[in-house]
Formats: structure tokens, C-alpha cells, sequence
């Protein structure tokens, strides 16, 4: 048996022991897991399965075991991944602190930081949002204002951020502040992490349209932060900005292929060719508006051939930089797209917002459809990635 | 499996480079449509491409080829579609070696492979009927008489048809307009007495025929395979055809945008670079995320080809309609971000305009192959 064909009987035969029988049937939007001090689980198992996998270091299989990772390569994970999938198991934990903190503490974090919150992350124990956009600084972020004093041994940080994701239910923030007043926009900037149990640390929730809440703004009225807590060094942070913000595109992109019917966790009514069958029509095996039929395979044409693109750039060796923006662009806008679709799919149906009338399912597709209209904003605009790929691929003057 | 080529892939897409770049720049295409050449290709460059081993890439090594696949076909083909190259590899290497070798008996191989591999032997596959590509739409009849068959009816659009040494047409043997029973494949040279071959000059100043059967009598022997057989040859060699040429559509897809994007840093209005304004800037950036989803459908799509996958049908029309759309949109991008000398005869660009529309009809447009995947798929 080849290495890796043991590998993938070992996963097999762990998964068996280990994954809770709740953990194998799709996921209600209630029993997501996210971790942090705060954390409600409704089903303990959700608890039970994300210690396991957290004990096992597989929340992030591709983080080196000193650090409480998995420590598996290309083809483990990849086995790993189709393993989970062949079970239908849950994500054990969703968390921007594995999404996006952990690669960029690899890469800039001391070697304090790195022991002494990735492990902690990788067991769901710290739950982290992000302190990027303020509202004065959206597509152009670079020119943000709020301000961290040096204070002999802190800082002294002061300003309000915005479009912070979970900031109210989350436990620390990474955040941009300004350390330089006086450099140019680009290098006076510093990486910062905050406790948000930290006095002077506040936030108040934003109503989307969609009713929901994931967002929020947040407020610092002169909180001290320990200068341990830099990552990276001083008025160099914006280097480290950037590198997280492409790790934040490249899972946004994978918006884009959330489109099948079979994805563990989705809720039940099937993909668009299913809905599009059961709400418009179904005529000898078909969907029975044909110009609406020619209009969802376009939609998933397109779908598989993006998907093929994630393949290669992967089978490439995966250079980053400049695809993130490719995939981000297309990933976000095909994600809009599919929903556009799904919502007209459904008609009426599509458009409830509560109460009698509709189906769980249905009233879910609403608030979906909504959401993924902040998809082509949140991370960067659909506008500021071609932008990019103007200038940094296909080398446009400024 | 992997969507990157592989070493020997990665060599024989980096000679037809070469060899493009070298031998037949958009200028030689130019030279023979200028000179109103009857062939449309050159039999020189023909004969440099042969004895580079192009004509017989997907012929069986025990035939005397190379067995590098639709995949070594695809990638030689990209590049010469970067400079418009007018040459038989795509009726011949593809479209005739596939037939042949998918309907073929031994002897037959034997014999039309030997020309293919020296060069004495063209072909040209006869198939569409009707102004739209319809593989089944097909009337054109041949009916047996004693050890003979008489062959009726009307093809146009053959690709290579008036140039081709050998027309393998596809003629109905049995049932109706429609059916996909009832096709037989017939290997016949040109010069058969009372066959009526006449020239097409299409938009792109490429070999084209319509090809008239009127009561042509033909031996048994040009009978490819067995009454019927084409039937359930066809889509494959057709999908053979669709890649191959979809391949080629992408690297003319590729230079066309190659050419406006290096426009668009060169020409200055405003006193500044044209390339600088964002309304072209995003144009272009959409355009080239589509091109990065082109050459994923075409990996796939080739090697799909040469590991006789079961989803060929479905990779085949995601490569055609993919590539397809995109090159419809660069093509005509490309005119529009040019501005004036966009529309010059003189200006290579229009070429390419040209030639888009012609190989986007090749064997079923962008909508055939969307339908083609929604009907595969189950929409």
C-alpha cells in the first residue's frame, strides 16, 4: 500500500471513530460553529466534533504540528478533504482566525505569537474579526485614520472601524492603525492585535438588507494595547495587510462553486437546475422555459469552467497575488449570479421575507440572495480587482 | 488528473511556436489571400509541417505516428492560431485521422495513413447540410446497388473541401432526416469521375467546398467500416474536431488580446496612454479572466480526449462554448479598443475578426454547445 493510500485508510478509520452521527447530516444555519469564549452550542455535538478535530490539529491541516496544525501536504489534505466530503461531515469550525490570521502569523508573526494563538485558534478557543475598513477608508484603505499612539510600553488606539464581521460576538481583532501620521499613506501603517475585552473597546451591530446582522462597526476610545501585540514591525503593516487580504479573496472566491446540489450542509431544495424544474416546470426530463433553461447552463458552464481555473492554478503550484483578484472578481460575481437566478427561479416564492407563505428554504434563499450582493464589496470591490488585474497582470499604466 | 502539459506537450507547443513565429507570420496567411492563391495554404509549409510529424500526432505508432493525442494536436494548433495559419493539419490530422481510425479496416489504414504520413494525402470531412452545424440533420443518401453504392445529395461548409485529395462523407444509409441511426462514412478520391466540387469563399479566405453527389457511383471498398458504423463513431470524432479547433480559436483569442492589450500601452489621445483610462482598463480585465477560463476548459477538455473519458461529450461543448464566446468578445474588443485603423484592411486585427466568426461556426456555434450541455447534464 502506497503512503498515501495508507494515509487516506487511517482517515477513514478515524473518521469512523470520531465523527458524532449529527455531524454526517446537513447543517441548520443555527448550528454553524465559530468557536470563541462566547460560544452557544445547541448541539453538543458540534462541540464534541470540533475538540476532536482541533485535538487532531485538522481545523487547518496545512499548519505545521508545532503549532498544533495537522502538518499534512498537498495530498494528504486533498484526501483529507475528499474523505470529509464522502461522509458529508460539517465543517467542525468556520474561522476568519484560520482563514486569514493564521497563513499571515506564519509568514510575519514572532515566534511568541505564533505559539500563543495559533494553537488556540485551531481549537476554536479565540474567535477573531477583522478591523480593515473604516468609513472613511472602504476602496481606498490605505488611507485610514484610526491612530495608535506609541506610549512608551503600549498603545495608545483610538478611532472607529467598520464592516467588522461578528466584531460583537468576536474575542480579538486584527487590525490596521496608524502608527506613522506623518509618512506617506502606504507606511505609516501597523498590524495590530486587540482583546476586545479590552476597556475602550465597543461595538454596535449594522442591519443589512438582508435583516441580517453579520456586520458591525467598532469603536476605540483610548484602548492600551501591549506592543508585544505588533505583528511585524512598526509602519510596516501594510505589506501584511495586503498578504491577508488575498487570503481573504481566495476564500470569498470559493463562493463561486457553492453551487452544487450535493454540498454537505446546503439547505435541502437542491441547486438551480432542481429549483429551476420544480418551481418553473419540468417537460419531458427538461426545464420547461427554454430560454430560462439556456440561461442556468451558461450559469453552470461558466461554473464548472471556473472551477477548472481554481484546479490549475492549484496544479500550477498556485501563484498567488494577482489570481486572487481573478478569482475574487469571478468568484464573487458568478455567486451573485447564481443567486440572481435562483431567486427568479423560485418567483414569488423567491421574495419572501417571513412569517406564513413560505418555507424555511425559501425565506432562507431571500436573506441569500441579499448577502451575496456584499460578496463583489467586502474584501474589495469587484471594481478595485480589475483594477489589479489591469495594472498587475496585464501591466496598464496608472 | 493534472490540468498542466506535460514535458513532451510543453516541447511540441514550444516548436509550433517557433515555427509560427518563423515561417508563417500573419503576413504569409496575408501574401496567399492577397494572391488570390486557389489552395489557400502553402504545400512548402505543408511539407515542413509533415516531416515535423504534426500529420501523423494522433495516428497509432503502429501505423507509423507518434500517438501524442488530441492533446499534441490541441497545443501545435494554438500556436498556429496565433498567427492565422492557413494549413490542412485540423481536416487532416484531426478531422481525417480520427475517421479513419475510428471506422477504418486495417488495409484501409494502411493505406491512407502512409499518404497522411508522407504528405501525398489530404482529406476533408463532408458533413453539414444545412447553414447550421446538425450532425444528424442529414440527408445526403447512398444506397446499395450490387457491390456498389450510389451516392445523392448536397454537403457545404466542408472544411479543406477544395483542396483535400481524399472527401470522407457521411451519407445516410437508412431511416430519416434526424435519426442518428442509419450513417455510413465513404472514403472517396476527388477526383472521382462526377463528383462536383466547387469552391466556398468565405469571410476568412480559408479553404472551404460545397461538395454535390449526384448519383456518383462508388465501389464497396470506399465504404469506412460497416453500413452504420458512423453512427456511433461521430460524436467522438466530432469532439475530437470541436477541441482541436477550439484550441486553435484560443490562441487566436490570445494574440488578438496580446496585440490590443500592447495597443492600448503605445497609443496616446489626451496626451496620455490610452491603456490609463478605466473604461478600457476593466474591459480588458474582464476579458482576460475569461481567457484564463478558456485555457482550464481546453486542458481539460484535451485530456478528457486522450483518456477516452466518459464525460467527453460535456468537456468538449464547455471548451467550444467557452472558447467561443470569449473570442467572439475579444474579437470584437479588439476592433473597437483599435478605433480607426481597427477597421483597416491594412491592420492585422480585422483578420482575426474574421477568422472568429468562421471557426465559432466549426462544428456547432457557442448555442449548439450550451444546449448540447444542458441536454448532456439533464438540464
Amino acid at each position: 500500500m502506497s503512503q498515501l493510500e495508507s494515509f487516506r485508510q487511517e482517515v477513514k478509520e478515524w473518521l469512523e471513530e470520531n465523527c458524532p452521527p449529527s455531524m454526517k447530516t446537513p447543517m441548520p444555519e443555527d448550528e454553524v460553529v465559530w468557536g470563541g469564549r462566547n460560544a452557544v452550542y445547541k448541539n453538543p455535538e458540534s462541540k464534541l466534533w470540533l475538540d476532536r478535530m482541533g485535538e487532531k490539529g485538522w481545523t487547518g491541516p496545512d499548519v505545521p504540528k508545532e503549532y498544533g496544525g495537522g502538518g499534512l501536504d498537498r495530498e494528504q489534505i486533498k484526501i483529507l478533504n475528499q474523505e470529509l466530503f464522502a461522509i458529508g461531515a460539517r465543517p467542525a469550525l468556520n474561522s476568519f482566525g484560520i482563514w486569514m490570521l493564521i497563513p499571515v502569523l506564519l509568514e510575519y508573526g514572532s515566534e511568541e505569537q505564533k505559539h500563543n494563538f495559533i494553537p488556540k485558534i485551531l481549537k476554536g478557543e479565540i474567535r477573531w474579526c477583522q478591523g480593515y475598513s473604516e468609513p472613511g477608508s472602504g476602496s481606498d484603505l490605505a488611507s485610514l485614520a484610526t491612530k495608535a499612539e506609541d506610549c512608551g510600553d503600549h498603545y495608545l488606539v483610538n478611532g472607529q472601524k467598520v464592516w467588522t464581521s461578528y466584531a460583537d460576538q468576536a474575542d480579538w481583532i486584527f487590525a490596521l492603525v496608524r502608527t506613522g501620521p506623518k509618512e506617506p499613506k502606504h507606511d505609516g501603517i501597523s498590524f495590530l492585535l486587540i482583546d476586545m475585552a479590552d476597556s475602550g473597546v465597543s461595538t454596535k451591530p449594522i442591519t443589512l438588507i438582508s435583516g441580517k446582522s453579520p456586520f458591525c462597526e467598532t469603536f476605540f476610545d483610548n484602548v492600551k494595547v501591549p506592543k508585544e501585540n505588533i505583528v511585524g514591525e512598526e509602519n510596516k503593516g501594510w505589506t501584511i495587510a495586503k498578504a491577508l487580504l488575498q487570503h481573504e479573496r481566495n476564500f470569498i472566491s470559493s463562493f463561486g462553486l457553492g453551487g452544487s446540489a450535493d454540498v454537505p450542509g446546503s439547505s435541502g431544495m437542491g441547486g438551480i437546475v432542481k429549483i429551476a424544474k420544480n418551481y418553473i416546470g419540468e417537460k419531458e426530463g427538461k426545464i420547461s422555459d427554454g430560454y430560462f433553461r439556456g440561461k442556468v447552463a451558461a450559469h453552470k458552464m461558466k461554473e464548472q469552467a471556473f472551477g477548472l481555473t481554481l484546479q490549475r492554478a492549484g496544479d500550477e503550484g498556485g501563484k498567488a497575488s494577482a489570481t486572487s483578484s481573478i478569482f475574487k472578481y469571478y468568484g464573487t460575481e458568478h455567486n451573485k449570479n447564481r443567486f440572481e437566478l435562483i431567486v427568479a427561479a423560485l418567483g414569488i416564492q423567491g421574495l419572501g421575507w417571513e412569517g406564513e407563505g413560505f418555507t424555511e428554504s425559501e425565506l432562507s434563499k431571500t436573506r441569500a440572495w441579499l448577502r451575496t450582493k456584499a460578496n463583489s464589496i467586502e474584501g474589495g470591490t469587484s471594481e478595485i480587482q480589475l483594477n489589479v488585474i489591469a495594472k498587475r497582470v496585464l501591466g496598464l499604466p496608472v | 488528473m493534472k490540468l498542466v502539459l506535460t514535458e513532451e506537450q510543453q516541447f511540441l507547443k514550444d516548436t509550433a511556436q517557433q515555427f509560427a513565429r518563423d515561417k508563417t507570420p500573419v503576413e504569409h496567411f496575408r501574401k496567399l489571400r492577397d494572391a488570390n492563391d486557389q489552395q489557400k495554404w502553402s504545400q512548402d509549409i505543408w511539407m515542413e509541417m509533415v516531416e515535423l510529424g504534426w500529420s501523423s500526432i494522433l495516428i497509432p505508432e503502429e501505423y507509423g505516428g507518434s500517438e501524442f493525442g488530441v492533446s499534441g494536436l490541441c497545443v501545435v494548433l494554438q500556436e498556429l492560431g496565433k498567427t492565422l495559419t492557413p494549413s490542412p493539419l485540423f481536416a487532416t490530422g484531426v478531422l481525417g485521422v480520427s475517421t479513419i481510425n475510428a471506422l477504418g479496416s486495417d488495409q484501409q489504414k494502411k493505406d491512407l495513413f502512409s499518404g497522411i504520413l508522407d504528405g501525398s494525402i489530404t482529406t476533408a470531412l463532408a458533413i453539414d447540410e444545412k447553414p447550421h452545424h446538425n450532425p444528424t440533420a442529414i440527408t445526403t443518401s447512398a444506397k446499395k446497388d450490387g457491390d456498389k453504392y450510389l451516392i445523392n445529395g448536397k454537403k457545404i461548409f466542408v472544411i479543406d473541401g477544395a483542396s483535400a485529395s481524399h472527401i470522407i462523407v457521411i451519407a445516410r444509409t437508412s431511416g430519416n432526416e434526424d435519426d442518428i441511426e442509419g450513417l455510413t462514412a465513404f472514403v472517396i478520391p476527388s477526383n472521382a469521375p462526377g463528383l462536383k466540387i466547387s469552391s466556398l469563399s468565405l469571410a476568412d479566405s480559408r479553404n472551404y467546398a460545397a461538395v454535390e453527389f449526384d448519383n456518383l457511383e462508388v465501389s464497396i471498398d470506399s465504404l469506412l467500416g460497416e453500413e452504420g458504423a458512423a453512427s456511433g463513431a461521430l460524436e467522438s470524432i466530432l469532439d475530437h474536431g470541436r477541441i482541436a479547433i477550439a484550441a486553435e480559436m484560443l490562441g487566436m483569442t490570445e494574440e488578438a488580446f496580446e496585440i490590443t492589450n500592447n495597443y492600448l500601452k503605445e497609443r496616446k489621445q489626451f496626451g496620455v496612454l490610452i491603456g490609463s483610462f478605466q473604461a478600457l482598463q476593466h474591459r480588458a480585465a474582464k476579458m482576460f479572466c475569461e481567457i484564463e477560463l478558456s485555457k482550464s476548459t481546453i486542458l481539460a477538455a484535451m485530456f478528457a480526449a486522450d483518456s477516452n473519458s466518459n464525460d467527453l461529450g460535456r468537456l468538449a461543448s464547455l471548451a467550444k462554448f467557452q472558447v467561443g464566446e470569449t473570442l467572439h468578445e475579444v474579437s470584437n474588443e479588439s476592433v473597437q479598443m483599435h478605433g480607426g485603423i481597427g477597421v483597416t484592411d491594412e491592420y492585422d486585427i480585422g483578420l482575426y475578426l474574421k477568422r472568429a466568426r468562421v471557426a465559432e461556426q466549426i462544428f456547432g456555434s457557442a448555442d449548439f454547445h450550451q444546449n448540447r450541455y444542458a441536454d448532456i447534464s439533464g438540464f
